[in-house]
């Protein structure tokens, strides 16, 4: 596995080791600063690079992908956000939610190219600058709403959305709109006593 | 996955344009080299399994007519732009008001994601999640025609009971769909040889012995409206869903009703069923019984029977024959149970 090239053409191991440091993976990786290789005027082969120029986290990226990259794969391979998760990878599991222009999709089923000047979150992008946790990230952990804690970062991200969608409104409405959000360790309980929590304390804010 | 060109058309005419192949009339939609794409839930899912394997793919998010995003609603229809997504239709609270049966059918489907992402055009032509279409090593007569079918014998439960083949037995998934169809709802189509509109009810075909074709739509058509007429029976409607678990699942039986009551006799019944059949199911037997009479738990015992006269189980779906006649029994009594 440590030899495994990822798709950014480095292994793994270099990856983790790497990640320890931001300022050492920026390099790695397309940083914010990097310009795009310049893509075809018109579309070409199948395997010409695609420029996509994204808002990641209040950043603007400018990508050189495949147009087989998922939005999920671009943000953990190739900006290194590996907060959001890869699970089934088949839109089964919610744990790669992340919002476009403030709507929950699943960027496992959303090919990166497709995201041309739109506003990504992804979890990295909720905590204030001073550090502050977002309302639900802190309800989270007064909650303790996970155990293993790989869904956690969709379930933030869902749990975000549901409550701007408007459909936080009791717990069975909690239950039912956060359907697409599985967690394994079935946190289910403190997961929607995390979210009442967010909930009422967004409306007040 | 394999690789693809990327198009973002900026208009209906300028997709279609570069949709337009003489091989487009030829082929069937998901067998086209250039393909739509627009929540891209179950496409970009199927190209990742190899089942779907377009070389090229129009964006359809780009396209700039506004009444493509929009939801218009008059005295006596409802008109749903194709690329509305289905959560914005769930929660426009007018659709709900007027006609329950369609917000509960998009409430009900997919997840609270797959709902933001999903166009409403899209949801319609969504593909059947028969395991063993989705794995392509096996044989499965809509991926690989002539190839046979690994389910006739193999692990059923999910599949049809109506509308099957010798060919085929995959169950059409879809939620929106039984509402559209019970309804009377219109498909607005544009294409390079003109525009034209569908009953809803002739947009897919039953498997027979062509399996791979699943709808009336050439490669280079693309439906820009579904229109929903509203009349007596449309506030009087419900959608009934039963799955394996409480939400977020396909349905193994499910019921769209729509009742205009005289009383307590039954003017006229719309009534489809999901999770049973091959593509969205209008049930006219059942309507058919139900029609003049009082409508009481014997009368809607006696349309569910008819529903299900010819249904034909394999070894591991025959449950869903008692299932399917029970649930719709209960959606019939809740229906005649609200407000009209």
């Amino acid at each position: 596995m440590s030899d495994a090239k990822m798709s950014s053409g480095l292994s793994r191991r270099m990856f983790m080791t790497a990640s320890v440091s931001a300022a050492a993976v920026m390099p790695l990786v397309n940083s914010p600063t990097r310009a795009a290789q310049p893509a075809p005027a018109k579309p070409g082969e199948p395997r010409d690079l695609s420029a996509v120029s994204m808002r990641i986290n209040k950043q603007t990226y400018n990508l050189a992908l495949d147009n087989r990259t998922s939005l999920l794969d671009a943000l953990r391979d190739h900006v290194g956000l590996t907060g959001t998760k890869k699970g089934c990878d088949h839109g089964q599991c919610g744990a790669c939610t992340v919002l476009i222009d403030g709507k929950r999709v699943l960027s496992c089923l959303s090919f990166a190219v497709m995201n041309q000047g739109r506003e990504i979150t992804t979890v990295e992008g909720l905590a204030s600058t001073g550090g502050d946790l977002h309302p639900v990230q802190q309800a989270f952990i007064d909650h303790d709403a996970f155990q293993c804690g790989y869904c956690t970062p969709g379930q933030i991200m869902s749990a975000i959305g549901c409550i701007n969608e408007g459909h936080a409104g009791s717990e069975d409405d909690i239950r039912e709109y956060m359907s697409g959000n599985l967690c394994r360790c079935a946190a289910y309980p403190n997961i929607v006593a995390a979210i009442v929590q967010a909930r009422d304390e967004i409306r007040r804010a | 996955m394999r690789p693809f060109v990327y198009e973002r058309p900026t208009s209906v005419s300028a997709a279609i344009a570069m949709a337009s192949d003489p091989d487009a009339v030829r082929v069937p939609p998901t067998g086209a080299s250039t393909q739509f794409i627009a929540g891209g839930t179950n496409l970009a899912d199927y190209m990742k399994l190899g089942v779907a394997r377009p070389e090229r793919l129009l964006d359809l998010n780009t396209l700039a007519e506004p009444a493509l995003r929009q939801i218009r609603i008059d005295d006596d229809t409802i008109r749903f732009g194709a690329l509305v997504r289905m959560g914005e239709a769930a929660d426009n609270n007018d659709v709900r008001r007027r006609c329950p049966v369609l917000a509960d059918s998009l409430k009900f489907a997919a997840s609270g994601q797959l709902r933001n992402m999903a166009s409403l055009g899209g949801n319609v032509l969504q593909r059947t999640r028969c395991e063993y279409f989705r794995e392509i090593s096996w044989p499965c007569n809509k991926r690989d025609p002539g190839s046979g079918c690994a389910a006739m014998e193999g692990s059923n439960r999910q599949h049809a009971v109506l509308g099957t083949s010798d060919a085929c037995i995959a169950t059409y998934h879809g939620d929106f769909a039984q509402a559209l169809v019970a309804l009377d709802a219109t498909v607005d189509v544009e294409g390079p040889r003109g525009r034209r509109t569908l009953a809803f009810a002739k947009l897919h075909k039953r498997p027979g012995e062509t399996p791979d074709i699943e709808t009336d739509l050439a490669a280079d058509e693309l439906i820009t409206a579904i229109e929903v007429p509203l009349a007596r029976w449309s506030t009087r409607s419900r959608y009934l869903k039963i799955r394996d678990r409480e939400s977020y699942a396909f349905a193994l039986a499910s019921a769209a009703v729509a009742l205009d009551m005289d009383g307590e006799t039954v003017r006229s019944a719309r009534i489809a069923l999901g999770g049973v059949a091959t593509v969205p199911w209008r049930a006219r037997e059942a309507e058919d019984a139900l029609q003049g009479k009082v409508l009481d738990e014997a009368a809607a015992q006696a349309a569910a029977e008819a529903a299900f006269a010819d249904a034909r189980p394999r070894e591991h779906n025959a449950f869903k024959i008692p299932l399917g006649k029970r649930t719709l029994v209960r959606a019939l009594l809740e229906t005649r149970d609200l407000k009209g």
